[in-house]
């Protein structure tokens, strides 16, 4: 691939974007009460595995402070930095996946769930919750238990939805020597 | 619509309209730095009258703007309940005193602590909300990107954030129309299927907007290569900058004024609360 920082501006853009349109207008019921299915981490946890570390941070970190604003409030710091440090944590085996050659066999889907399931447990059962605790002074079982609550439905859409947005793209793309000469 | 949909922008001809955007960029972080970091009643509440104020000067009706400010209202009460299942001793272990009002039920009593812990919880994330809500509203998209240059940002991380807010409607008018020709091909995603089948559904539709996202980017970046995007660093302009005026450096100093002063006043006895039961 040519000229990747150019291609990495414009990927975190519509990655962003993208990671805005789910989180901010799409809500597809989960069974539990009013809880939906959290779908822009699937999408963050696919552009990270294809763009890298630094992309997948700027993509959760852009995003999700776009949809607080949207809301009216002001970010809500501590869970932005909890998505960005899930972006950027996936992003980190970007390199040993290499999506864009169209390799997506088993080991490689073992490695993009260890690490979404790795990235999402820590961002919001530690960070997330910590920060909560920090700046806002909450009580700790409560952001605690929103931090589990969030971390298995994170884990859940990241890793079923994400491995299977994988595994359908990288059908569409021509591996190397799949040419056969006849 | 465009970028309407994202960010809200009223245009109308104002004090605070007239600030350019890097303005109202670094006073609403400065703002919103000084509501973090604070968790004194004085200051909260000091805070929340010139956050009132500056709405006023801004000429935007609050009817324009009332459904921020409901949804707003509802997750405060969600979360000051949500607070008080999980811990109706929070106050006390803040305030180091317990003022029994009345008991409830259980371990549920009502102590005065914990009024005025939740009420302090409450002022914290209501007192940047009319600033957010004016960073929102007052700042043209366009001109938000272009302020990020100014506060040290990236040149590439901007162009990013522009790309972002550029293409947001586009992504959603494609996901809208994709969701509903799938849907026409029967396929659901209410609650009439099962989860599994659920979330195959949304694959389906996914998909599709992720291979013509993908295709985009290439079409984006193959674009901006052409026009040699990232060759000089340095003359890197935007169509929506405007200059900083006398007036702008009046409001951001102010910023900067308020949160020393709140630092100052919160930290004076080496705590962060007020505490009015000692």
């Amino acid at each position: 691939m040519k000229n990747n920082s150019v291609r990495n501006v414009v990927a975190i853009g519509i990655g962003a974007a993208l990671f805005f349109v789910l989180g901010r207008f799409v809500a597809i019921p989960s069974g539990i009460p009013n809880t939906n299915i959290s779908l822009q981490y699937a999408i963050l946890g696919m552009l990270a595995a294809m763009y890298g570390p630094v992309a997948g941070a700027l993509i959760g970190f852009i995003g999700h402070t776009l949809i607080d604003l949207s809301w009216g409030g002001s970010p809500w710091w501590s869970w932005v930095i909890a998505s960005t440090f899930v972006g950027a944590i996936v992003g980190l085996v970007a390199k040993r996946l290499n999506i864009s050659e169209g390799e997506f066999g088993k080991s490689q889907i073992i490695l993009f769930n260890v690490a979404n399931v790795v990235a999402n447990a820590v961002a919001w059962i530690i960070i997330a919750p910590v920060l909560d605790i920090l700046i806002y002074a909450e009580p700790a079982n409560k952001v605690f238990a929103q931090g589990a609550m969030a971390a298995v439905a994170n884990i859940l859409t990241a890793c079923i939805i994400g491995t299977l947005l994988l595994l359908a793209y990288t059908k569409t793309i021509a591996k190397k020597g799949s040419l056969d000469q006849e | 619509m465009a970028a309407k949909t994202v960010l809200n922008y009223i245009e109308r001809k104002s004090f605070v309209h007239d600030l350019t955007g890097v303005t109202k960029l670094a006073f609403f972080l400065l703002f919103t730095f000084a509501s973090m970091l604070t968790y004194d009643t004085r200051v909260l509440l000091g805070l929340l009258i010139i956050s009132c104020l500056a709405f006023r000067f801004s000429h935007i009706k609050f009817k324009e703007v009332r459904f921020m400010m409901v949804f707003m209202l509802v997750f405060l009460l969600m979360n000051n309940i949500f607070i008080y299942l999980f811990n109706p001793d929070q106050g006390t272990a803040v305030y180091g005193t317990r003022h029994v009002l009345f008991h409830f039920i259980w371990r549920y009593d009502v102590t005065a602590e914990q009024l005025f812990y939740m009420f302090n919880v409450s002022l914290k994330y209501f007192v940047s909300l009319p600033i957010a809500i004016l960073f929102i509203s007052a700042t043209n998209p366009s001109e938000f990107a272009a302020s990020l240059n100014r506060i040290g940002v990236s040149y590439r991380v901007r162009y990013s954030v522009s790309i972002a807010l550029r293409y947001i409607p586009d992504i959603q008018r494609g996901y809208h129309n994709i969701s509903q020709a799938q849907q026409a091909r029967g396929v659901e995603l209410g609650k009439k299927v099962k989860l599994w089948t659920r979330l195959k559904n949304v694959v389906t539709i996914l998909m599709p907007l992720i291979l013509s996202s993908l295709a985009r980017i290439d079409v984006i970046s193959n674009a901006m290569e052409l026009r040699g995007f990232g060759k000089d660093k340095k003359k890197h302009t935007w169509y929506m900058a405007r200059p900083q005026k006398r007036n702008d450096w009046l409001v951001i100093g102010f910023g900067v004024l308020l949160l020393a002063l709140s630092a100052v006043i919160t930290f004076w006895d080496g705590d962060r609360f007020f505490n009015p039961f000692m």
